[in-house]
């Protein structure tokens, strides 16, 4: 036995070698540091739209070309601020602002169809993605993405600022039989989400849990009970293609961007 | 390694033998959705307008059945080995064990169910809803259980380097797990993550690249530590290079995730620190390399005739490879150009075929005839005809994403004289086709080495049984 008392490497290591415990500790404790590292201040910096009970998202500071800072409220919609006081009201540049009834619905359908898996929602600070697709996504802008749809892979073009930019009819069109307008596309038919009613009940409670989640939940002054209640309404007779053209319809438009300015720090 | 063989130890070896057949199952399975999903990309037609495989809803299938179903059987069958055997103990619990074999298939089986439905939580790698990543956790923590109380019993004196990298896997992905999982349901196929934007974004790409670092790389090197020195013969080349790989791993891999959200929205400095720390990885992940190819030196000339160590090294250098790779890409000015593009998923199957389905079917190969008592297999000459299947598909596959990507990445960057930008989108689309046909041809050969490997090793199990049953020798229950 004398060959396994020696010491090949230091005497914790062999110790460490010795002891399940101790092995099964200190992996614990190796493993667990980078990521506490790398998360848990996204949760207290500023720049991270984290803005639950906070208007001012953990100080975050966007200054203009006079060196002024930015209101947050000119950034992130807010109903007590802003000229438009409901989500019906809200106009294009009024700052972010969760999903509406139908929009809801066709993310619900975007996710379920996996579209996140060739299709991004982050356009880079580069020059040639500002000229292909716009301006370069901020945090805020989703903030209120519960499972965000940022995506890793460009099969098609990123989508993050697609709102405007095609018809509904064109999106109609195009999401039925994508190679009857653009031929060399590879993207699957969908013209099947046609035929298919929204899932009203789905929607309804998807709006509901969007208000108590534990980090930027949708506050209850945006999806007020009337909000909800009158969802069902909304719904009625939507297709999942209805749906999800306002969903695409709905995305990259809500911040006013002036140029020039530094939003990312 | 092994210890005092003078006391022959009775391992529980049944439930080690049906993960491996799982495995290669798995294997075949989940390659052949793979080179569906990629055959849609190249001929769309094949989506045949049915909503179940329409390439949003199988591509999740194809990476569940690779990565958990193949590779979490492979991981199980050589875990639930290697503990055994270094440790010169039976298992802590074997109905535990067959518990988690039931368990994990029953997981797949609902995965397989579920994804084309399109109940996904819409997290990529982490697709399945809420009520199946509650069965994960749990089997995931009964495997776990019963591997580290089985560590524990053990009659050596140290813990074996395998055992050390499979601990290191069992914390790691229970951690991910749960916290990236984190979710409210709103109805039993749908829930949303309790996380959303920047922290949602992080958090699951601390899960990604870690399911990559201590599942298909951790787990994997302790297959690796284990079955290069049994396979060649020969004790591992530096036991100090090992606890520095295991050490410097355990540690700095946690931090890679950030490298995937370069240039996003996310705060700046969080991708530099894990691009700074995915250059460091080079060091020790070379370091592993080097250790598992020195543990040769002096046996080389085996490679012209044993085909498994054949396998074992090509997985060695593709872990090389990759791992040299991987941190060139997470660098920002690479990065910038790679990131979106089909050069990351010719790194992942460089990683995934080269590296992890190699080392683990070189495995799988030596268990075979281990745990149903052959000197070889039905066919060596096919085993033969498997790896060179497995390395040329590999090539194929991964030298077309190259290609491929770092084409889309030019065509999507480049202006002409005016200051416009030269290519639609589409045009970058129509000019990948050649390169997604290659992509798919080279994952069909490596497919057809699966299902080589499937019937060779049916061949000799019943080869085995057989003679088994003749001679009536009475199996390890």
């Amino acid at each position: 036995m004398s060959d396994h008392d020696k010491i090949y490497s230091t005497q914790l290591q062999d110790k460490t070698e010795r002891s399940t415990l101790l092995m099964f500790v200190l992996t614990a404790i190796a493993v667990a540091i980078g990521g506490i590292v790398e998360i848990v201040p996204l949760f207290y910096l500023p720049n991270t739209a984290m803005c639950q009970n906070d208007p001012t998202c953990n100080n975050t500071q966007h200054k203009d070309l006079n060196g002024n800072v930015i209101p947050m409220d000119k950034i992130i919609w807010n109903p007590a601020t802003s000229a438009s006081k409901t989500l019906n009201d809200w106009q294009p540049g009024d700052g972010v602002r969760p999903y509406k009834t139908l929009e809801l619905a066709g993310r619900n359908v975007y996710i379920r169809e996996g579209c996140f898996l060739c299709h991004s929602q982050m356009i880079r600070p580069f020059r040639d993605e500002k000229d292909r697709y716009g301006h370069y996504s901020i945090a805020e802008e989703s903030m209120y993405d519960h499972t965000y749809q940022w995506g890793s892979k460009r099969t098609g073009p990123d989508l993050a600022r697609l709102a405007g930019k095609y018809s509904d009819e064109w999106h109609r069109r195009h999401l039925m039989y994508p190679r009857d307008v653009v031929p060399e596309s590879v993207m699957p038919n969908y013209f099947w989400l046609a035929d298919k009613k929204v899932d009203i009940a789905e929607t309804v409670e998807t709006m509901k849990v969007l208000t108590i989640m534990p980090f930027n939940p949708v506050p209850k002054t945006i999806y007020t009970d009337e909000y909800i209640a009158g969802a069902a309404a909304e719904l009625e007779g939507k297709t999942d293609l209805d749906a999800l053209i306002a969903y695409l319809q709905s995305m990259g438009n809500h911040v006013k961007f002036e140029e020039g300015v530094n939003y990312r720090d | 390694m092994e210890a005092n063989q003078a006391t022959p130890v009775k391992y529980d070896m049944e439930v080690v033998r049906w993960f491996t057949i799982a495995a290669a199952i798995y294997a075949c399975v989940g390659t052949l959705i793979g080179v569906y999903v990629a055959s849609e990309l190249a001929w769309p037609f094949l989506n045949f307008d049915i909503a179940e495989i329409t390439f949003g809803r199988l591509r999740p299938l194809h990476t569940n059945a690779v990565i958990f179903a193949f590779g979490g059987c492979a991981l199980m069958a050589t875990g639930f080995y290697i503990v055994q055997r270094t440790g010169a103990t039976k298992l802590w619990s074997n109905g535990l064990a067959w518990a988690t074999f039931i368990g994990w298939n029953l997981i797949i089986v609902s995965a397989v169910i579920t994804l084309p439905l399109g109940w996904t939580s819409g997290k990529e790698y982490a697709e399945l809803e809420w009520p199946i990543d509650i069965a994960i956790a749990v089997v995931w923590l009964m495997y776990g259980f019963n591997y580290i109380m089985t560590i524990g019993i053990r009659k050596t004196s140290h813990i074996y380097v395998s055992n050390w990298f499979t601990m290191g896997m069992i914390v790691m992905i229970t951690y991910l797990h749960v916290v990236n999982s984190m979710a409210i349901p709103v109805s039993m196929t749908n829930s949303f993550s309790i996380y959303s934007g920047v922290q949602d974004a992080m958090i699951q790409w601390w899960w990604g690249h870690n399911a990559v670092g201590f599942y298909l790389t951790g787990g994997f090197l302790a297959i690796m530590y284990y079955f290069v020195p049994k396979q060649a013969g020969r004790p591992v080349f530096s036991y100090r290079l090992s606890v520095l790989h295991f050490w410097a791993l355990t540690f700095g891999y946690v931090w890679l995730g950030a490298h995937h959200l370069q240039y996003t929205a996310l705060p700046d400095w969080t991708g530099s620190l894990g691009a700074a720390v995915s250059l460091a990885m080079i060091i020790p992940s070379w370091g592993g390399a080097m250790n598992g190819m020195m543990t040769l030196s002096g046996a080389w000339d085996r490679l012209r005739t044993d085909y498994i160590l054949r396998f074992l090294v090509v997985a060695l250098a593709f872990y090389a490879m990759s791992t040299f790779e991987g941190p060139v890409m997470s660098i920002k000015t690479v990065n910038a150009l790679s990131h979106y593009t089909d050069w990351t998923v010719g790194h992942v199957h460089s990683g995934a075929l080269g590296w992890m389905a190699m080392v683990a079917y070189g495995a799988m190969y030596h268990m075979v005839k281990k745990l149903w008592g052959v000197e070889k297999m039905y066919s060596e000459g096919l085993v033969n005809v498997h790896f060179w299947l497995a390395t040329i598909g590999t090539v194929v596959y991964v030298v077309a994403m190259w290609v491929s990507g770092i084409m889309q990445g030019l065509m999507w960057r480049d202006y002409d004289e005016y200051g416009t930008l030269t290519y639609t989108f589409v045009e970058s689309v129509s000019a990948m086709h050649p390169y997604y046909a290659m992509r798919a041809i080279g994952g069909l050969i490596f497919n057809i080495g699966t299902w080589i490997a499937l019937y060779n090793i049916v061949m000799t199990v019943r080869t085995a049984s057989s003679a088994r049953s003749a001679s009536a020798v009475p199996a390890n229950a």
